[in-house]
């Protein structure tokens, strides 16, 4: 089971990225699917980071919170943070198939990095409604 | 799960090592890390226990160049082989493209062999997908050490226990020296991109 995004909806993702989030001082942002693959990446030039290993693993990473999620009750838990010295992490669930993952540094608060994430979700979601898979669990 | 992205125009192929602990699937990895590197740039992703085995998985992404005018990015994971890990192993298969099973040769590893590709199709079920419907070749590995004189699983044997049914490529190999590895990886690319081509058209 495969699945396709046009030029026309990159570029609205893209766009949504990048006037929530990369122009209010994200430094890096990624729309990754499930599998680990990549679907769109920004970021604001100054840091290159391996976006192929880290989507693999935050995948991986919110796949595993998910699963402890559900041995503790709970059905998922949406969102998840790390933090750092420098440099922090901040994962959103968009639907079952996609996650927005946002690396920022300390002089955004997390508090306005949550909103703006969820400014994005929603705009996001009508974006990739028509193509969440039906037959890939 | 293929991602096709049309305004770069790349396909990102998921392959996924599976097989019973100790096979040998971090070992086809390395080899392939080892022997490609003036291609591969990227690092390869290891989550390890302290025992060095490996935890969660192994991750080496890397380009195979243009095919019908797409970029191919491909993607290689191992699973955690040790029955106990099996939660992990599932989050792995999530959006598989191709399996390599890999089998360990041993004579002593004949049931955890079939127990391991029997785990396999479960864990593919919860995804609605099998070993029926998904592209994926066998690696008989370790076949060198029936050299030193330790009991193997005779090739005849491996495709009775492994591959009735299914009749699917296979490949008796040596992960560690190297021997049949690009063989096995060809193999899969060619027949998941096929797949993906055939689904796109």
């Amino acid at each position: 089971m495969s699945y396709t995004l046009d030029q026309r909806q990159l570029d609205r993702i893209e766009d949504i990225l990048k006037a929530d989030l990369v122009d209010n001082g994200v430094r890096c942002v990624f729309l990754i699917d499930m599998a680990g693959n990549i679907i769109t990446h920004l970021d604001n030039g100054e840091k290159q980071h391996d976006i192929y290993s880290l989507a693999a693993l935050a995948a991986g990473n919110f796949g595993a919170v998910s699963a402890m999620a559900k041995i503790i009750g709970e059905n998922e838990f949406s969102l998840l943070f790390h933090k750092g010295k420098k440099e922090n992490i901040h994962f959103n669930k968009i639907s079952s198939e996609f996650l927005l993952i946002t690396i920022f540094g300390n002089e955004i608060s997390l508090g306005f990095l949550r909103m703006k994430v969820a400014e994005s979700v929603e705009q996001l979601k009508e974006v990739l409604a028509p193509l969440v898979p039906a037959t890939d669990g | 799960m293929a991602f096709i992205n049309l305004k770069n125009k790349i396909i990102q192929v998921k392959i996924v090592y599976y097989g019973p602990g100790r096979g040998g699937k971090t070992t086809n990895l390395e080899y392939i890390h080892r022997r490609f590197q003036e291609r591969i740039h990227a690092e390869m992703v290891t989550v390890k226990t302290h025992g060095d085995r490996t935890l969660f998985f192994d991750f080496l992404p890397f380009d195979i160049g243009l095919i019908h005018g797409y970029r191919i990015k491909v993607q290689l994971y191992t699973v955690p082989g040790q029955p106990k890990y099996n939660a992990t192993r599932k989050l792995v298969l999530r959006g598989v493209d191709g399996i390599v099973f890999v089998a360990d040769s041993m004579a002593i590893c004949r049931e955890s062999n079939m127990q391991s590709l029997k785990n396999l199709q479960e864990n593919l079920a919860a995804y609605r997908k099998s070993l029926e419907s998904v592209p994926w070749v066998l690696q008989y590995n370790k076949i060198d050490l029936a050299e030193q004189g330790i009991p193997v699983l005779s090739v005849e044997q491996l495709e009775r226990d492994l591959n009735r049914g299914y009749g699917r490529p296979s490949f008796p190999a040596s992960a560690l020296k190297g021997v049949n590895v690009a063989a096995t990886l060809k193999k899969i690319l060619s027949l998941a991109v096929t797949s993906i081509r055939d689904e796109m058209m």
